[in-house]
Order: C-alpha cells, then structure tokens, then sequence
C-alpha cells in the first residue's frame, strides 16, 4: 500500500473514530439530560450531530460536489502497458501476473475466423516475451498471421452505480462514497472474498500477504488532491480519460457528450461508470 | 508467487488476469457438505419427532446428537478460509444486511442454539437418572445439565414433549433456512454463470437430506456393529425409502436444469459444456453415477422388499454413495463455477495444494472432527438404551 494510501485510510478510520464519539456524544448527552445534568455537554454535541451525512474526509475536499467517471477510447490504446505498471507502482499491487487493478486485453481477428484471439499482458506467451512479472508487454506472436482487425481493450474497476461487490460484502467493509468511487477499508475487511466472486467484471484481487481483497480505487488518494489517476496521467495517447461529470468542462463530460459509448456486460444491472468507444461484440 | 497464495490456476482460452488466483478453495467445498449432513440428520429426526413416523424412533435421537456435532464444525472452514480470522466478528457485530453472508452468524448461532435446546429436552430423563447415580466430575456435569430440574414424573415428561415437539416443528423451517441459504449464498451471484440460478437453494436443500440420510445410514450401521446389536430393519427400510424420495426429486430437479440450460443455448453455453467435458468432467461421473447407481439400489431395494443382511450391506453402499456424490456435487458448484471464467471465453482448473491451511489435509482434519465429538457425545449423552426402553411410549 502506497504512504499515500495509508494517509487515506487513517483520515478514514479518523473519521470513523469521530462518528463513533458522536455516537457516544449524542448518549451521553441523553444520559446527561435524564439525570438533568451535562445540558452543556447535550448542547455542545447535538449541535455537531445534526449533520446527517459525514464531513468530507479530505481536506479542501467536498465529496458531495463531484461525479467521477470514466472513459475509454478502444479505438486510441496501442497496448503499451504503462498504464498497467504505473497502476501497480502508484497502488503497491502485488508484483507478479496474477493480481492487477487494471490490465489491457487484446483482440486479434485473422483473415476467415470468426472468433477473436484474445490475450492479456498476463498471458504465459507474454509473460515470457518482457521476461518478468513485473514488467509487460504484449508479444510479437502474430508477426506472421494475416491479421484482419486487432484492437486493444483497457479494463478497470467499473465503480457501478450498484455495485454487486459492494451488495454482497458481509461487514461493510467495501462501500461507495458520495462521489461514485467503490472503495474498501482494508482495516475492516475479513478477507472471505465473496465480493470477489461477486464481481462480474474480475476486477478484485486478493492481497494474500495483507489477507484482503484489493482494487482499483481510480486513484482516490490522487483525485481528491485535483491530480489525475496514475494510469490517465501516463497513457500516452490520452486512450483513458477521467473526470467530473458535474462539471460540463471535464474531459469526461466532452467525451459521453462527443461520443456514442456504451458500458460492459450491461445486463448484469451493475450499471457500470467506465464507458468504452471503439469495443466489438466480442469484449465482455 | 507471492505470499501464501498457492499455484496460480492454468486455463485455457481467455481469462481475466486476476482469475488464476482462485478465491474459494476446497474448505468452501466441505463448509456446504457438512451444513448439509447437518440438514439432513435433523430432518430424519424430525420425521419421529414432528410427524410420528414410528420406524425412525430408533435414529431420531441420534440425529440429533449427529446434526449437532456436525453443525459444531460448520463455521471452522468458513473460519479457516478467511484473509483475516480475527476479524470474523466484524460480520456479526456490524452486519452488513444486503449480504447474504452477513446472515450467517445469526443463522447458524441460532440453529445452534435449537438443536441444543432440543437435545436437552429430549435427554433430560437419561440426564436426571446419570446425574442421581454417577459419581466425581462426571456426576457434577450431569448435575449442571439438569439445570435444578430433577422432575420425571409422567407430567414433566410430557411437558419435555411438547418442547421437543414445537422445538423440531421450528427446527423443519431452521434446517430449510440454513441450507436453502447456502444455496441462495451461490445462487445469488450473477457473475457466476454456473451458479446464478433461481433452482440453487432448492438442488442445495434435496442434495443435503439425501447426503444426510446417508451419513446417519452409514453411522447407524457402524454404531450397531460396534454396539453388537441387530439394525433396526423397519427403519432401515423408511430410511430407505425416504432417500429413495428425496434423491429422486434432486435428480430431475438437477436433470431439468440442466436440459434447460442446454436447450436454451445462452450465450456462453459452449464454454459450458467444455466445463463439463473438461475440468470437472471426473466430479461430474461420480455425482450423476454414484446418485443413479444408488437411486438403482435403493429401487431394487424397495421394490423387492430385501431384508436382513443384504438391506444392510446395500443401505451402507447407498449412504456411502450418496455421500461421495454429494460431495461430488458441491465440489461441481463450488469449484466448477469457478472454473468456468467470467469471460465465458476460458477455463481454470483448480488444483487444491494438500498441506497448508486450505489444503485437502486441512478439509480432512475439518471433516473428522465432527466423527469425534459424536463418539465423545454419544458416550456421555447415550442415544441407545433409554430409547429402548422406553419403546412405545410415545
């Protein structure tokens, strides 16, 4: 986990401490009033209680004003992978070829097939082609087939508007925040995994050394502070785009009003907030 | 590899990258095969204790003392499996509702918590009469357990039946709650082609009374040749025909579903039946042959009307045998839709690693645990003689 991670959390498990004094305010305060004492004490902590949803947990930072979404232009990404290794720099991923918070997929039609090829940087072929797991590239396996359409796909956590992850985890330990970002407390999860199971995209990997699930967090701790998630900021042909959907300006907002997208494997209901230009039939 | 994850899953095809790391292993086969034996012992009590069917007197009390023993283990796999075990109770003291994981605790603690109560009503005479005439620690534990109660007269007797009674009348819906929700905890998730289905709860409750049954057949005809006592042959034959009933209901339930799901071709159904061809094809043999060779057993069992030694040899094949393909069968869910990639453009295999904490040593040492706290409770608790005795009594 990155230190800027770690910030996130202890301000969250701040929070959560705070909540729970409120809690313990608002009781004492009721005690406090029975016996006919501590009316200071009632006055001084109802007043903080009366907030109904929780104060922002960053500073400078109001969830309640933003709509984080994100694009994907198929039609842009060259399966360079930088976004894949920056991910895994940016947010201390597992370094080998089983755990990632995003991957690229590539889809390879040859002349009179009707299916796809279809490979990821994880692929053994791949893995073996850059010579580590901790380093990718896509391989040059179809040098000599006669290709007729290739296409890379760049996959991501959805952060769904109703997040099956989030339906099905026992303690609440993975939630959605007021801004559209699926996110888990790493402090809370008990590692069963049924949000990984639940997932129809595969997007949650297990952190066998922490005994928690894992994923990708568009970088919460990077776009609270205004900065782009790592893998938007390193993709060289701006094939990712993110941004507020409250703010008509944002790239995002230019690209769901400039183009015709669509979402992954909407009929699961998870109604996804990646949205994809330039995908075939044959990307699920 | 990092950490303690065991060898990444090989697959064919295209799988998403983060699938080679399986998340459930085979602790979560064995967690919904011991739920099940528990569902099933406790329905075979219910049939003496809730609907009078005299030929199960001889096993109800049995059963019962099975299904708790049994349902004792049920939370360790769970337990075993977890990331963070020390933070189980996190989902019971803030549960969060929409799970239906987060159920489990309460379901359990309170299943628990009746067949407990229902043993306790059920032994309270056997209690009374250990706690008057056994002597030291023992005689000091039965004395606790009467709970300041030492009244056995025909009343209080008849009071303790009317619990028992209402307490199985309650425990009927329990053991269909608990296991109907491990089936809904695998038929709910849609991501899962193999699992999301509307007839998991239903497949998951039948397969559990008939792997039940057959564990109680097994324990009962070992318990007998321990105990050097003739097998009880009315019973033999009720519990024959009742997993007869039971196992033939799962089969066409299971056989539809199946029909269906071929005839219907959704998308993805090639990868399907390249699941079945493929990585669970040996599991797949032994639940569809084990559960037909039994069900041809049981058949020729009852038609014939075979009795004495052939009835008992062949009812310990068949409970055997629906054991085996029980667990055959949750090994098909559990793993088999896990095999199955989300992709629905691969397949993994699951290749369980044999030391470790979710190693098949691991499942062995859960699986046995169970078969030791009976035996321990069947000698302080004895389900036999009283039992005997008191023939006809109700």
């Amino acid at each position: 986990m990155s230190q800027q991670d770690k910030k996130v959390e202890s301000k969250e498990s701040k929070l959560v401490r705070r909540n729970f004094l409120k809690m313990l305010g608002i009781g004492t305060a009721c005690a406090g009033a029975l016996v006919g004492t501590g009316s200071l004490v009632a006055k001084a902590q109802g007043t903080e209680s009366a907030t109904a949803v929780p104060p922002p947990k960053i500073p400078d930072y109001d969830w309640n004003k933003h709509k984080w979404a994100f694009g994907v232009d198929a039609t842009r990404c060259i399966g360079c992978l930088r976004c894949v290794e920056a991910c895994k720099a940016e947010n201390g991923v597992t370094q080998d070829a089983h755990h990632f918070r995003t991957w690229v997929e590539r889809y390879v039609y040859l002349e009179g097939e009707e299916r796809a090829h279809v490979d990821s940087q994880s692929d053994a072929q791949n893995i073996a082609a850059s010579g580590s797991e901790k380093e990718f590239r896509f391989d040059n396996r179809y040098k000599d087939a006669k290709v007729e359409k290739a296409f890379f796909v760049p996959k991501l956590c959805n952060h769904c508007t109703h997040p099956a992850c989030v339906q099905v985890c026992p303690t609440g330990a993975t939630y959605q925040t007021k801004d559209g970002v699926v996110l888990i407390d790493h402090s809370y999860c008990i590692g069963c995994q049924y949000c990984v199971q639940a997932c129809p995209y595969g997007v949650r990997e297990f952190n066998h050394v922490m005994g928690v699930t894992d994923k990708c967090t568009w970088c919460y701790h990077r776009i609270t502070k205004g900065l782009q998630p790592a893998c938007v900021e390193v993709c060289p042909v701006e094939a990712r785009v993110f941004g507020d959907r409250n703010d008509p300006q944002s790239p995002i907002s230019a690209f769901l009003r400039n183009n015709r997208v669509s979402v992954l494997k909407p009929e699961t209901g998870n109604a996804p907030n990646v949205f994809y230009v330039g995908i075939d039939k044959e990307v699920s | 590899m990092i950490g303690t994850m065991a060898e990444a899953a090989p697959y064919v095809g295209y799988v998403y990258p983060n699938e080679t790391d399986i998340p459930w292993s085979v602790l979560i086969v064995i967690y919904p095969y011991i739920t099940g034996l528990v569902a099933g012992a406790f329905i075979v009590s219910s049939l003496y204790h809730v609907f009078g069917m005299a030929q199960y007197k001889p096993v109800a009390r049995f059963a019962l003392l099975t299904a708790v023993s049994f349902m004792f283990f049920v939370p360790t796999p769970l337990l075993l499996h977890l990331g963070n075990p020390q933070r189980a109770f996190n989902a019971v003291l803030t549960p969060h509702w929409t799970s239906a994981m987060a159920a489990f605790s309460y379901v359990a603690g309170f299943y628990i918590c009746l067949l407990l109560l229902e043993i306790w009503f059920a032994f309270r005479a056997d209690i009374v009469a250990k706690s008057k005439t056994t002597q030291g620690p023992l005689g000091t534990l039965y004395r606790a357990l009467t709970l300041g109660s030492d009244d056995i007269s025909p009343r209080a007797l008849a009071i303790d039946h009317k619990f028992a009674f209402a307490l199985a009348m309650i425990g009927i819906p329990a053991a269909g709650g608990l296991h109907g929700y491990v089936g809904f905890l695998f038929g709910s998730v849609k991501a899962r082609e193999w699992w999301s289905s509307d007839l998991m709860p239903i497949i998951f409750l039948l397969s559990a009374i008939v792997s039940g049954i057959g564990l109680l057949v097994v324990l009962y005809v070992a318990y007998s040749k321990v105990r050097k006592v003739p097998v009880d042959a009315d019973c033999m034959k009720g519990l024959a025909r009742t997993m007869w009933a039971f196992l033939l209901v799962v089969l066409v339930i299971e056989g539809l579903e199946l029909l269906e799901m071929f005839y219907k071709r959704l998308e993805g159904i090639d990868m399907v039946q390249r699941l079945i061809e493929g990585p669970i094809w040996y599991s797949m043999l032994i639940q569809w042959g084990g559960s037909l060779a039994v069900l041809a057993i049981l058949t020729v069992l009852i038609v014939f009307k075979i009795r004495g030694k052939a009835l008992e040899t062949w009812m310990t094949v068949s409970g055997v045998g629906m054991m085996v393909a029980v667990l055959a069968m949750r090994w098909n869910v559990v793993i088999g839709g896990q095999e199955l990639s989300k992709t629905m453009k691969g397949l993994l295999t699951y290749y369980p690693e044999i030391l470790g904490h979710e190693g098949l040593l691991a499942v062995a040492l859960v699986f046995t645990c169970p078969f030791i706290v009976l035996w321990l409770i069947t000698r302080f608790l004895s389900p036999w003689e009283p039992e005997a005795r008191k023939e006809g009594t109700s």
